[in-house]
């Protein structure tokens, strides 16, 4: 049997014979993941409303009242942590629980550590987000969170990885399965990244001073935030890609030798990237030239990946009009190769050059945030929350609705980015007929208005979508117990 | 043993796997990012660069605090046109005292780095309690409670003594003097006293001079 095969076969139905001890005992340790599951979903909404928040105070800097806590510059943390931190790995720490179980054909090695994982993470992303609206700041992008969380987090990530691999360790199907390569690419470099990128030495409870300095913390940083995006939001996510698609689409992996050498070219390419976000910065030119190269080669895995799993729905298309799941995993993987092209270009450093400090880096993010990363979560939970408690899911009527919002929303959102984004980088470095800049600064600012405005429009849609969806899932689950589903 | 026939084993065995991920990612990191780290130049000050005084690093902390950063880069590209708006383009010993560097990704609001000098104390104060008032189609939040708050919080010689452990030259002299030079100073004071200092003085050896 290969292995795209027995993931496929994934969830048996459960094992009437069995006594009621020995089910608990044997069953698949699900509650678990059903309880990442719901914090994923409050966490999606938050962090969106939160980005929705700021994303309305561009238009009306009135917004924040005057308070400390509800300014721009403290409510944007909160925002991007509670969606890759809160949204993001609540998600992804639940379906790789999920699926390592299902691809190993055991239950949860240290059922009680998962709990502690679970728990513990979300406590963390809690009391880090309320910590961020006070104004505790490492001032690192994407790594904003003080010393004392920065310890959480390790401790907890590593516990991730033992349940992690010690399931993988006792599991009763040799061949480890490939989305289980990328889970565990996730875990591993995301702590590598993580434990080297936060690095300081404290002064007080909510205040460090870097270990490293001026270009050197650049270049430290970027390799972290680069490969955040990279392991988390696309690595950890291709994990789930290559669990849930074969399953929902009822078909193996297209080409197995293309996920081995897409992995194995991901995982070492992408962590050579991070300099592009320093092009023409004062780094190393090599550095730079570097991460520009490296960024383009990324193409290649990025696509393969993106290849690979539309030949995998290939054959499976007229599900796509019943099926709202598979439509939003098959629109991520449209995302997913948009935002993968768009990238590498952008690394360019003549285009760089244009793009770098604009809002379209801020419309690449979510292309990716929004188009990948979130529609293949909406699309995943469609898929798993009705199996979570052997039902049906409570409205496709609703989740048809939702995946026009979202497409619409994020559509919009990366069309209005773009139009500010290079109207920025282009006004920016226009010269006039003696070589002195054309435009002011605060002219070009104060044109960005409609594009703003359209940007919070499109945030609003999205989130409504995203809403519906919480009502969805919740009234599928609402007063069911969790499924009790035995290994194989 | 064809390459699948070894993917094989690599496959089937979870502690190869992992050593093999660790292994092919830390590849890029030692050899692009190691290197850097151990280059001096990188973080050797220009001849002009300072460590930050003790009000100036207060300011800067608060300008972390609230995520200026956010909107506001602090790094001049070596282009003709950043170079003409904002002036001389950044260099890298002018970051050697920046824990963390704080360059920035985004510019909705414009570059600080050499924001110091362009603009009036008293221009600052107003900017930054009330930004409308001055600069009418602005977007940036005010940040009225920096004028209430002292900017002495108590641990400035503390956090002077664990800079200088990580290598900024302060004196005994300096750190025992800083409490002192906070007195009766409010947030405000601090923040504007950092924008002040930004990218000042500019390196000599550059033609277009800040406006």
């Amino acid at each position: 049997m290969s292995q795209a095969q027995a993931a496929a076969e994934g969830a048996s139905p459960p094992n009437a014979g069995a006594t009621a001890t020995a089910a608990a005992l044997a069953s698949y340790s699900d509650p678990v993941v059903r309880f990442l599951t719901a914090c994923a979903v409050a966490w999606a909404l938050a962090g969106m409303a939160a980005g929705v928040w700021i994303a309305a105070e561009l238009v009306w800097p009135g917004l924040d009242f005057g308070q400390p806590w509800l300014s721009y510059g403290r409510l944007r943390n909160l925002h991007t942590n509670g969606v890759i931190f809160g949204f993001g790995v609540s998600a992804l720490m639940g379906t790789a629980l999920y699926s390592v179980q299902r691809t190993c054909h055991v239950r949860l090695f240290a059922p009680g550590l998962a709990w502690f994982c679970a728990i513990g993470w979300q406590l963390g992303v809690l009391a880090g987000g309320a910590s961020l609206l006070a104004g505790w700041n490492a001032g690192k992008e994407y790594a904003e969170l003080e010393w004392p969380f920065d310890i959480a987090i390790a401790v907890v990530w590593v516990c991730f990885g033992v349940v992690f691999f010690g399931t993988i360790g006792r599991r009763r199907i040799r061949p480890i399965y490939v989305s289980n390569w990328f889970y565990g690419g996730l875990i591993i470099v995301i702590a590598m990244l993580h434990i080297v990128n936060s690095l300081a030495l404290p002064v007080g409870w909510g205040k460090s001073y870097s270990l490293f300095a001026g270009a050197q913390d650049a270049i430290v940083q970027w390799w972290y935030g680069h490969n955040a995006v990279g392991f988390l939001l696309t690595g950890g996510f291709l994990g789930m890609l290559y669990y849930f698609l074969p399953k929902h689409a009822g078909r193996p992996i297209w080409s197995y030798r293309l996920s081995i050498v897409a992995f194995w070219a991901f995982t070492y390419s992408y962590i050579w990237a991070g300099p592009h976000h320093l092009h023409y910065n004062a780094i190393p030119a090599w550095v730079q030239s570097l991460g520009m190269v490296m960024s383009l080669v990324l193409l290649a895995p990025s696509w393969a990946t993106m290849i690979n799993g539309v030949m995998t729905v290939a054959g499976a298309w007229r599900k796509l009009r019943t099926d709202p799941a598979l439509k939003f995993i098959v629109l991520a993987l449209a995302f997913y190769g948009l935002a993968t092209f768009e990238g590498p270009m952008m690394s360019i450093k003549s285009v760089n050059v244009v793009s770098h400090f604009t809002d379209w880096t801020v419309g690449h993010v979510h292309s990716g945030a929004l188009g990948w990363n979130a529609l293949i979560t909406f699309g995943t939970f469609y898929f798993l929350v009705p199996r979570l408690v052997g039902g049906a899911l409570h409205s496709v009527r609703l989740a048809n609705v939702h995946f026009w919002l979202a497409l619409a929303g994020t559509m919009l959102y990366v069309l209005a980015m773009w139009g500010a984004g290079v109207s920025q980088g282009v006004l920016w470095l226009a010269l006039d007929h003696i070589g002195d800049v054309r435009f002011g600064f605060r002219d070009i600012m104060a044109s960005m208005a409609p594009y703003y405005a359209l940007r919070l429009l499109a945030g609003v849609v999205f989130l409504v979508g995203a809403v519906l969806m919480a009502w969805n899932l919740w009234r599928t689950v609402q007063g069911r117990p969790t499924a009790v589903v035995h290994p194989p | 043993m064809n390459a699948v026939e070894l993917h094989k084993k690599l496959e089937s065995n979870a502690g190869l796997l992992i050593f093999g991920i660790l292994f092919v990612s830390a590849i890029g990191g030692l050899v692009q990012v190691l290197p850097s780290v151990f280059q001096d130049s990188l973080v050797t000050p220009t001849a002009h660069t300072e460590p930050y005084g003790a009000l100036e690093l207060v300011g800067r902390d608060i300008y972390i605090r609230e995520g200026c950063g956010n909107c506001h880069s602090q790094q001049v590209r070596p282009l003709l046109a950043e170079v003409r708006r904002y002036g001389p383009y950044s260099r890298a010993g002018e970051s050697a005292y920046d824990r963390p560097f704080l360059w920035g990704s985004k510019r909705t609001g414009p570059d600080l780095h050499r924001i110091g000098g362009k603009y009036t104390d008293a221009w600052h104060r107003l900017h930054l309690v009330s930004p409308r008032a001055v600069v009418p189609k602005s977007i940036m939040p005010g940040y009225p409670w920096l004028a209430d708050a002292p900017a002495d919080a108590g641990d400035i010689a503390r956090k002077m003594r664990i800079l200088r452990r990580l290598g900024h030259p302060y004196t005994d002299a300096e750190i025992a003097a800083a409490p002192a030079a906070l007195q009766g100073k409010t947030e405000l004071d601090a923040v504007v006293a950092y924008m002040q200092v930004l990218g000042r003085p500019p390196p000599p050896d550059e033609g277009n001079q800040a406006p």
